[in-house]
């Protein structure tokens, strides 16, 4: 069991000046997950009748991309290739003070304590995350079309990226690359995404522009802090299809 | 509309011009410590040697028109890189983290390069002040080859301690600017596989330890010899 001071960010809405608040949580019990023992925090809030700290989740098990928090100077805490809810209360000690701050970009406001607004994400899917498909009735089976094995690795490792945006809050520029790459890899290196394949990637690099994301200055952090591991070839791979389709579009 | 912008505007067209006119100012510094190291000759041979190769940098027609492209690119990255890439990357996080360890997830050089950039600019304008200036704008006595005498000026200012401490100094933040800028350029320009990638961080990393400190054994040795 251990007893521990949390400094946490509060902010009552978007327009609102936040600031770092301290609190206490005693017997914390080391097999808890990291959201557990804040939902340990704002039970014992509720009982003192204050405003529980708002923190994103659903899932819970790494996977659905909605947990976030910089915890103790790192997108989903110290451990690597994991997300918030799969940090457990393990890694830390007896008597810590652990930081807990929401994302940090211009691009993704604050809406409420630990809770940022990361539609930006969606907006930049909107510009270009999507293929082409026969809607006549005759929809192909997609295993029919054969797709060299390192391809379909490559693409499937890129589509693992969750959207949780831990790759924004790492970067000293809060740069968006890793996971537009991401999504522009996925559908580039597979035959379904070829017929949008220039109009994407010109599309979602404008929109992240347009968002306010910093760029990108080839620090490596985003892929180290990434609960996925998506690697940095995705980031040349954008790179290359976004200087291609602008010499030939 | 965006193909239009795309080589000029965006966040990617930025990154393009950085990274080609960074690995043109490595290619520049290569061309310009070869010349640099025939003043570590017998002092009797340095002298006729550099200023031979002052006379042929200042005279020879290509030279001449790359040394414009070389004017541009070091104004083009330093504006690029400090005016533009440094000060948008600001503001993308108008609120920093009350905690931060950024040392776990990426190195010290990646995360300064416009402080390192900075630094770096101003050593250049000091340096251009100093040789190009006077060289250019001045009269500088003849050498017994009828050479104006590059060497002498260059060995007058070498035998400054302050002035031989701030080249080496400089010559180490180049050093750390091109650990991370070498590398950085090709990822840029796309150039990142699992056969290459290795040799493009090998060949950057020995570069930036070894040019930096050629050019920085230079001054040193005149200082402490003649």
């Amino acid at each position: 069991m251990m007893n521990l001071t949390l400094k946490i960010w509060r902010q009552a809405d978007a327009k609102s000046q936040g600031k770092m608040e301290t609190f206490k949580v005693t017997e914390i019990s080391e097999h808890m997950s990291f959201l557990e023992m804040l939902d340990v925090l704002n039970e014992q809030l509720i009982n003192e009748g204050k405003d529980p700290v708002a923190f994103d989740h659903d899932c819970r098990e790494g996977i659905c991309g909605a947990c976030s928090l910089y915890i103790n100077g790192q997108p989903h805490g110290p451990d690597r290739a994991i997300t918030t809810c799969q940090l457990h209360m393990r890694t830390f000690k007896d008597g810590d003070t652990i930081y807990i701050e929401p994302w940090r970009a211009k691009a993704f406001p604050v809406i409420k304590d630990l809770v940022v607004d990361r539609t930006a994400f969606d907006r930049i899917m909107q510009s270009g995350g999507y293929v082409s498909v026969n809607t006549s009735g005759n929809t192909i089976d997609a295993n029919a079309i054969p797709i060299p094995k390192e391809d379909a690795d490559n693409a499937f490792d890129a589509a693992t990226c969750i959207g949780c945006g831990a790759c924004v809050a790492a970067c000293k520029n809060a740069s968006a690359m890793l996971f537009v790459s991401a999504k522009v890899s996925q559908l580039a290196l597979l035959p379904q995404g070829k017929v949008e394949r220039q109009d994407r990637v010109l599309n979602m690099v404008e929109q992240m522009d347009k968002e306010g994301f910093g760029n990108c200055t080839n620090t490596g952090a985003c892929s180290i802090e990434c609960p996925k591991e998506i690697s940095l070839e995705n980031i040349a791979r954008l790179n290359r299809e976004y200087l291609m389709a602008s010499l030939t579009k | 509309m965006a193909a239009r912008s795309a080589l000029l505007k965006s966040s990617l067209a930025k990154k393009y011009w950085m990274s080609l006119t960074g690995l043109f100012l490595c290619l520049f510094l290569i061309v310009h410590l070869a010349g640099n190291l025939t003043l570590l000759k017998d002092a009797a041979d340095a002298g006729p040697a550099f200023n031979a190769y002052t006379e042929f940098m200042t005279s020879f027609p290509l030279i001449k028109i790359s040394s414009y492209l070389l004017y541009f690119s070091i104004l083009f990255h330093a504006i690029d890189g400090i005016l533009i890439l440094t000060r948008e990357n600001k503001k993308a996080r108008p609120v920093n983290y009350a905690s931060n360890k950024a040392e776990r997830n990426s190195i010290w050089a990646s995360r300064n390069m416009g402080v390192l950039g900075t630094a770096i600019f101003i050593f250049i304008v000091l340096h251009m002040a100093n040789f190009w200036f006077k060289y250019k704008f001045t009269d500088i006595a003849m050498d017994p080859g009828d050479l104006p005498d590059m060497y002498g000026i260059v060995v007058a200012s070498f035998q400054e301690g302050w002035y031989t401490a701030v080249y080496v100094v400089s010559m180490i933040v180049l050093g750390f600017h091109l650990w991370h800028g070498f590398e950085s350029a090709f990822q840029t320009l796309g150039i990142n596989h699992h056969k290459y990638s290795p040799i493009i961080q090998g060949v950057g990393r020995f570069y930036s330890v070894v040019v930096p400190a050629l050019f920085a054994i230079i001054p040193i040795y005149i200082f402490l010899n003649l």
